[in-house]
């Protein structure tokens, strides 16, 4: 419940969002499951009944189909098989599911009260537990209504009045509340992707667009001639640090997503690479190497302090934030090999972390500190793997080769990271448990490279 | 059959070599190496004298400069045996000429993370530029940018274009 948005403020960042930075046209990306996972959960999404006039502007229920599909951890049975179709809960057979073997069923309406004001509503349904007797008891939270019941049956059951422009993301909102009451690991379809798209033939072909985690919206941050690189997101989803040769020489900007304002925070001669903002985000680590060789500093964003981190003639880059703010890890030839090193900022003491294999790069805590994320080569083939901390233990999770630029959803389910796939640089996704896989590509048919997921938007 | 193609090859070289000495002809050895090419489709008028001994020392270090990339193994820096007469044309003509710059392109391939081949492109880079210090190149005549795996030359996902992609490209600035 907490976790819900306030409603008002949910509808204000789609509506800025949206106007601020127009729907570009160009590349959607187009999200195809290449590996389904065995453990996938039953659930049926059952068409929502829509009263008004004209089309309804978005197909909430498929959308909803659509995200819990992609997220491996539901398997949503195909609407020809559905053996009725109601849309509310009262109307729903049991027996009709149970003997199905379908544990979980969606019903939704939506029904249109203004123009461009539409009320959806939807329950979700625990087919299996007790009682099917409802005795609503309703309240608003955050402006929106949330109907409680007695009944053991209805997990969770809300109303909310949108607009058309904000119904898809309301949508992804349905989605994350059904995930996060049915796995315990709260939703993150309503986050949003950064990606770089190489529009063949453009003339400013490195494009780095925003957007949302399925693929759909794509807005252009920012277009050069010239490689940009290394988006990363701020920690609380309004900003992106990423790297632009648009000057002929690199250098780190900051660009807000919804303004479009942008800085440069960095332009120093050589290497101005892998900015990453800290867990508070007051701060950002980065590569330079106007010293000589590349070394992690970290860049005070309020006082422009620049600190001085590693030092070693060898290779010191991709920093990356223990989500304690305490420590970075970092990749560094110093021991011949890429390996990861961790090091704390009070002593600077660099400890190597990895000693499996000859080239382990690229890495990134999980969000409780447990694992890291990071591409590690072996027989030649560069995966994403997981790295249990207190084990030791790497474990590729992808069966693509040249991997690169893995980031992690904020609740930790799934990676999606840049590969090759039928002679095409795109993204593919992959759960964390290596179950459950997809590949996305662009619909312009550009390559597709360094992705990030962005962080909880509200 | 075989005949031919080798008289064929001779009658390329030596168009190629006499196309060569056009181009050098009346240039002194200020003229950057950007407008020297080796390309064989150069036409021009031949000149009749042969070449002086001293013509075919310039001719050879034009030749090398003609080269403006090197190559390296895969996660490597370090500076191949092979290219140590094309580093020195370079390095020396650039020593004689301190009013020429030069910018210092170090790439990698795609394999391996991007950022971290951005380091190992401009370390490629570096080793080239310490070399030509080593020659006497000023500082201020060399620029290093590395553009890691960002600008590849061989499009292809396989050993030839990877090989083709682990390079400095050595771009003189006027």
């Amino acid at each position: 419940m907490k976790y819900f948005p306030k409603t008002s403020r949910f509808y204000l960042l789609s509506l800025v969002f949206l106007t601020l930075l127009p729907l570009s046209a160009q590349a959607i990306l187009e999200i195809e499951i290449t590996k389904g996972a065995d453990n996938a959960r039953p659930i049926a999404i059952i068409p929502f009944k829509f009263q008004g006039t004209g089309a309804l502007p978005q197909n909430i229920s498929q959308i909803i189909f659509s995200d819990l599909q992609r997220s491996g951890r539901f398997r949503p049975t195909p609407l020809a098989d559905l053996p009725e179709t109601p849309f509310n809960s009262g109307d729903v057979h049991l027996e009709k599911w149970k003997s199905r073997g379908i544990e979980n069923v969606v019903v939704g309406q939506i029904q249109q009260v203004e123009a461009d004001t539409y009320n959806i509503s939807f329950e979700l349904l625990d087919v299996f537990s007790a009682s099917p007797e409802i005795q609503p008891n309703q309240q608003i939270l955050n402006g929106e209504l949330v109907i409680k019941t007695q009944s053991q049956m209805i997990l969770d059951a809300r109303s909310s009045q949108v607009n058309a422009a904000s119904m898809r993301r309301y949508a992804h909102r349905i989605a994350d509340i059904i995930y996060e009451k049915l796995t315990g690991v709260r939703g993150a379809f309503s986050t949003r992707l950064a990606y770089i798209n190489l529009e063949p033939g453009a003339k400013n072909k490195y494009q780095l667009f925003v957007s949302d985690a399925d693929g759909y919206n794509p807005n252009l941050i920012r277009a050069s001639n010239q490689p940009i690189m290394s988006p990363a997101w701020s920690p609380d989803g309004s900003q992106l640090a990423y790297v632009s040769f648009e000057s002929g020489r690199p250098q780190i900007f900051i660009q807000n997503v919804y303004t479009g304002q942008r800085r440069a925070v960095t332009n120093y001669k050589g290497i101005n690479g892998a900015p990453a903002w800290s867990p508070d985000g007051k701060r950002l680590s980065m590569t330079l190497s106007k010293d000589g060789n590349p070394e992690i500093y970290i860049l005070d964003l309020a006082t422009n302090r620049l600190t001085r981190i590693t030092d070693h003639w060898g290779i010191d880059t991709e920093s990356s934030w223990h989500p304690d703010g305490q420590h970075l890890i970092f990749t560094s030839d110093r021991g011949g090999k890429p390996q990861i090193y961790q090091i704390a900022l009070g002593d600077k003491t660099p400890e190597r972390m990895t000693f499996n294999g000859d080239y382990n790069a690229g890495a990134a805590y999980t969000a409780d500190g447990k694992e890291i994320v990071l591409i590690h080569r072996e027989n030649n083939i560069f995966h994403v793997a997981i790295r249990d901390q207190k084990s030791g233990t790497i474990q590729p999770l992808t069966e693509t080769q040249l991997d690169e630029s893995p980031s992690i959803a904020p609740n930790g389910s799934m990676i999606i990271y840049a590969t090759l796939s039928r002679g095409r640089r795109v993204l593919a996704a992959v759960s964390t448990d290596g179950r459950f896989r997809t590949i996305l590509t662009a619909s312009n048919q550009g390559d597709v490279r360094a992705p990030a997921w962005s962080p909880y938007l509200d | 059959m075989k005949n031919l193609t080798c008289k064929a090859l001779v009658l390329s070289f030596f168009a190629l070599f006499l196309a060569s000495c056009t181009t050098t002809t009346g240039g002194q050895a200020t003229a950057p190496a950007e407008t020297t090419t080796a390309d064989t489709g150069t036409t021009g008028v031949v000149e009749p004298t042969g070449p002086t001994a001293e013509e075919i020392a310039l001719q050879q270090d034009q030749a090398f400069r003609a080269n403006r990339t090197i190559y390296f193994d895969l996660d490597k820096y370090d500076l191949k045996a092979e290219y140590r007469e094309l580093i020195e044309a370079h390095a020396k003509f650039l020593a004689k000429n301190p009013a020429v710059n030069v910018k210092l392109e170090g790439h990698a391939d795609e394999r391996g993370t991007p950022e971290y081949n951005i380091a190992l492109g401009e370390k490629r880079a570096k080793a080239l530029a310490d070399m030509f210090r080593s020659f006497g190149v000023s500082n201020s005549q060399i620029e290093v940018v590395s553009y890691g795996e960002e600008r590849p030359v061989a499009d292809g996902h396989n050993d030839e274009a990877w090989a083709k992609n682990r390079r400095v490209e050595i771009k003189y600035n006027l």
